[in-house]
């Protein structure tokens, strides 16, 4: 008997590994929001995390968020994020603000910051402290 | 000439007024299981007698933004007319499975999975239209969480005035101070919505906040 050719699974199927996918400023800055996001979650969507150099607007991450939201239940075992952006302590003076905010405006972004985003099915949890960052891995 | 700039100046004066009358919409925005609906019926239950949603021990209990219109606050012989405006828990993953650990069949697990995650795109959605917003933090948990830091960039973002509130302060985990170091440049009150502990700083520090709501 013949033996029936096996379906292609849709989706991201068991997670039997991951990458870490560094992703420079450089390659989100000419970006408009809605493309940012969708490179972010076609790469989050092949079980890699994402270390970007930089992080997202605030109404891009909320953005992100939704979109995450939206794609749960329509993409196969996909259940969502893990996502921590690491940057300097907030308690700076007048000047250090002023200086922060004309290197960002000459960057076109926040570079004093790394963003970590995550499949959830491949990070736990991020764990975090003013201190330290620990990411948790699934088994 | 004269009559045209009196009716100008006197339409004026009526519009201010009743644009002044505009009840503060007032979100309650936060992750979820943190109290939201637990501290707006409350509120709710104080001020008209009646309660804006029910609440559970499963999360994503509230997964439609609620409201209760003309909620008339008093305190200290202060008054001020709210919306209240009840959002689902916003959150970065959902898993139906997390659900079946509360002993939620598994297709009312995945439906309220469906829903929840419906009802985090409304809560953002809904962000921006606030005139001023409670985040409720459970103040027993690691308050360094990107889905606090996000609301708050947002409402900083947007202008809008924040009070935080750090629940759960009659569990002995809770940890205001915690709360407090993890957002230096808010207002942070502790209380338990669940036995209405420390309502009296609460709606003190409402008050203050709401005097930089945009009406």
């Amino acid at each position: 008997m013949a033996k029936k050719p096996k379906k292609k699974k849709k989706g991201l199927g068991k997670i039997k590994g991951f990458s870490m996918r560094f992703l420079p400023y450089s390659e989100i800055r000419d970006l408009n929001s809605d493309e940012r996001i969708k490179k972010i979650l076609d790469i989050c969507l092949k079980n890699n995390i994402i270390i970007l150099q930089g992080r997202l607007r605030p109404e891009e991450e909320s953005r992100l968020i939704g979109d995450t939201m939206a794609m749960i239940g329509h993409v196969k075992d996909f259940k969502g994020i893990e996502l921590a952006v690491v940057s300097e302590n907030n308690k700076k003076g007048f000047w250090d603000k002023l200086r922060e905010r004309l290197i960002n405006t000459l960057s076109k972004g926040d570079l004093g910051a790394v963003t970590i985003i995550g499949p959830a099915t491949v990070v736990k949890e991020i764990k975090r402290d003013p201190k330290k960052i620990e990411l948790m891995l699934n088994k | 000439m004269v009559m045209k700039k009196f009716k100008k100046f006197f339409r004026k004066i009526i519009s201010n007024f009743f644009k002044n009358k505009k009840d503060v919409k007032l979100g309650f925005y936060g992750p979820p299981n943190a109290g939201k609906t637990s501290l707006a019926n409350r509120i709710c239950k104080d001020f008209t007698g009646e309660e804006i949603g029910s609440v559970s021990k499963v999360p994503h209990e509230t997964r439609k933004v609620q409201f209760k219109e003309k909620v008339d606050i008093e305190y200290k012989g202060k008054k001020m007319t709210f919306k209240m405006v009840d959002t689902p828990g916003i959150a970065t993953k959902i898993d139906y499975e997390d659900f079946m650990k509360y002993k939620v069949k598994k297709s009312d697990a995945k439906k309220r999975a469906k829903e929840a995650t419906q009802g985090v795109v409304e809560s953002i959605k809904w962000l921006e239209d606030m005139d001023m917003v409670v985040v409720v933090l459970d103040a027993t948990k690691n308050p360094y969480n990107q889905v606090n830091i996000t609301i708050l960039g947002n409402l900083v973002a947007r202008k809008i005035p924040v009070l935080i509130v750090a629940n759960k302060v009659d569990l002995k985990k809770a940890d205001i101070k915690k709360i407090e170091a993890a957002f230096p440049d808010y207002p942070v009150v502790g209380i338990s919505a669940k036995y209405g502990k420390n309502f009296e700083d609460f709606y003190n520090s409402l008050f203050k906040t709401s005097k930089k709501a945009k009406k």
